[in-house]
């Protein structure tokens, strides 16, 4: 018979890197992420799976942090903001959100940009109904979600390599 | 099965988690052992069956479910129904097997599986037993599953063309306050069209709540069912027992259960009409 674990080794990939560690069972991977591995760019907001802020890509789809354990991704691909963002500069995304004020406090800057990365590479030209629906699941208290659908239509546009105005 | 009889009572299953991670994050729920079922492999099955339904496996998630070819040619209630779960986040996860077990009364999948009259698959020690749904949800957040009990298969049988699918939400993604599915069909070798009826509500009572009152004015309404409809959604709201909380008041919930009614049903008979034979 199987005992249950309170210790597990997990190997996995985290924005490139092979991570080998042993750690407690009940460990979130919002907490491995910025705990062990000091990723900390992914936001722990509501720890309930509401606000978004703890987004990350797992196998390329987005997933909450918060809501699954570090055990569980024995064997997966992780992506961060971190993963996100190139060793020079900004991503388009990220450039975008800076030129369209896209962020106030920035807490839930992380989750959005996650988030948004995900729907533009399923879909290059979002309507911005479909880019709020997107961000249905992200919330950012600061309200400033009129220049984030702002900065991702702009993000969509300078990745298509128009130059549309999408204002 | 073993982890979780060894557990005695005091064990959890851990599907998707988009339910059940919150609850031990929010300490309302502390089981002293958690098993993840995401290990068990041919649980991730959608499976067409010869008799043109299909067999999904607990572990299907959402976004899966919604996507698949086969769920959206025989029985597109439950893709559409699947596509309004959660945000794109708690799709990629969260599955079938665990939004069933999870038995939250405003959600969207266990109204889909009762409208279609699925059959779901309960695995313990003593073997396995099949179920039907609407004999499943017994209450707010309660099933016929034993403590020592997974559900591991849905059968789901094909549909017709008429499906109607309507809810009201604050927030794209969010539970929803109050909706209605519906599919409605033809009785065989009929030139009527609405002949049988099942309406089912969610977010409007304890449970997925079948609007029989309403259904039976639906079916007996002859020759131009949509002239019924108005009377099919009135009943529908007063078979309606809704929550009052924070965002909504139990008498406008009652409102959105005549008022989807009606949009489901219109829908359903729509479709019907496009579907019919010249």
């Amino acid at each position: 018979m199987i005992a249950p674990a309170d210790r597990l080794s997990i190997r996995l990939t985290v924005n490139g890197r092979i991570i080998e560690r042993e750690i407690s069972a009940r460990r979130s991977l919002a907490d491995f992420l910025r705990e062990d591995l000091g990723l900390t760019g992914t936001h722990v907001g509501c720890e309930h799976g509401v606000c978004g802020a703890c987004t990350v890509l797992v196998d390329g789809e987005s997933a909450r942090s918060c809501l699954l354990f570090a055990v569980q991704l024995d064997g997966a691909t992780v992506t961060t903001i971190e993963g996100l963002t190139p060793p020079e500069g900004l991503s388009p995304l990220q450039q975008a959100f800076c030129a369209a004020h896209a962020m106030q406090c920035g807490f839930c800057t992380p989750g959005m940009i996650v988030a948004t990365t995900e729907l533009l590479r399923t879909n290059p030209a979002p309507s911005p109904g479909e880019i709020r629906e997107a961000l249905g699941g992200n919330l950012c208290m600061c309200t400033g979600y009129v220049n984030i659908v702002r900065a991702v239509a702009q993000a969509a546009a300078a990745l298509r390599g128009g130059a549309e105005e999408t204002s | 099965m073993e982890l979780l009889a060894a557990a005695d009572h005091d064990g959890k299953i851990l599907a998707g988690g988009q339910s059940l991670v919150p609850m031990l994050n929010l300490r309302l729920v502390r089981p002293a052992v958690l098993i993840d079922l995401n290990g068990v492999p041919g649980l991730d099955h959608i499976t067409p069956s010869p008799a043109g339904g299909l067999s999904i496996g607990a572990l299907v998630r959402h976004a899966a479910l919604a996507a698949s070819a086969p769920v959206i040619e025989r029985a597109p209630l439950l893709a559409e129904a699947a596509r309004h779960v959660g945000h794109p986040a708690i799709r990629h996860r969260g599955t079938l097997g665990g939004s069933l077990a999870h038995a939250d009364p405003a959600a969207e999948l266990p109204a889909a599986l009762v409208a279609l009259d699925a059959e779901l698959v309960l695995h313990g020690p003593r073997g396995s037993r099949t179920i039907r749904a609407s004999d499943f949800f017994r209450g707010l957040m309660t099933t016929a599953l034993a403590p020592d009990e997974i559900l591991i298969e849905i059968h789901v049988p094909p549909h017709g063309p008429g499906w109607g699918f309507a809810e009201v939400v604050r927030r794209a993604g969010d539970f929803a306050l109050a909706g209605v599915v519906a599919l409605v069909g033809r009785r065989a070798g009929s030139s009527g069209r609405s002949e049988s009826a099942r309406l089912v509500g969610f977010g409007v009572g304890d449970r997925p709540a079948r609007f029989v009152a309403a259904e039976e004015i639906l079916t007996s309404a002859g020759g131009d069912p949509s002239a019924a409809v108005a009377r099919v959604a009135s009943a529908a709201a007063e078979a309606s027992d809704p929550p009052e909380d924070v965002h909504a008041s139990a008498d406008y919930r009652r409102h959105l259960a005549a008022v989807l009614t009606e949009e489901a049903v219109s829908q359903a008979l729509t479709r019907l009409d496009g579907a019919r034979p010249a």
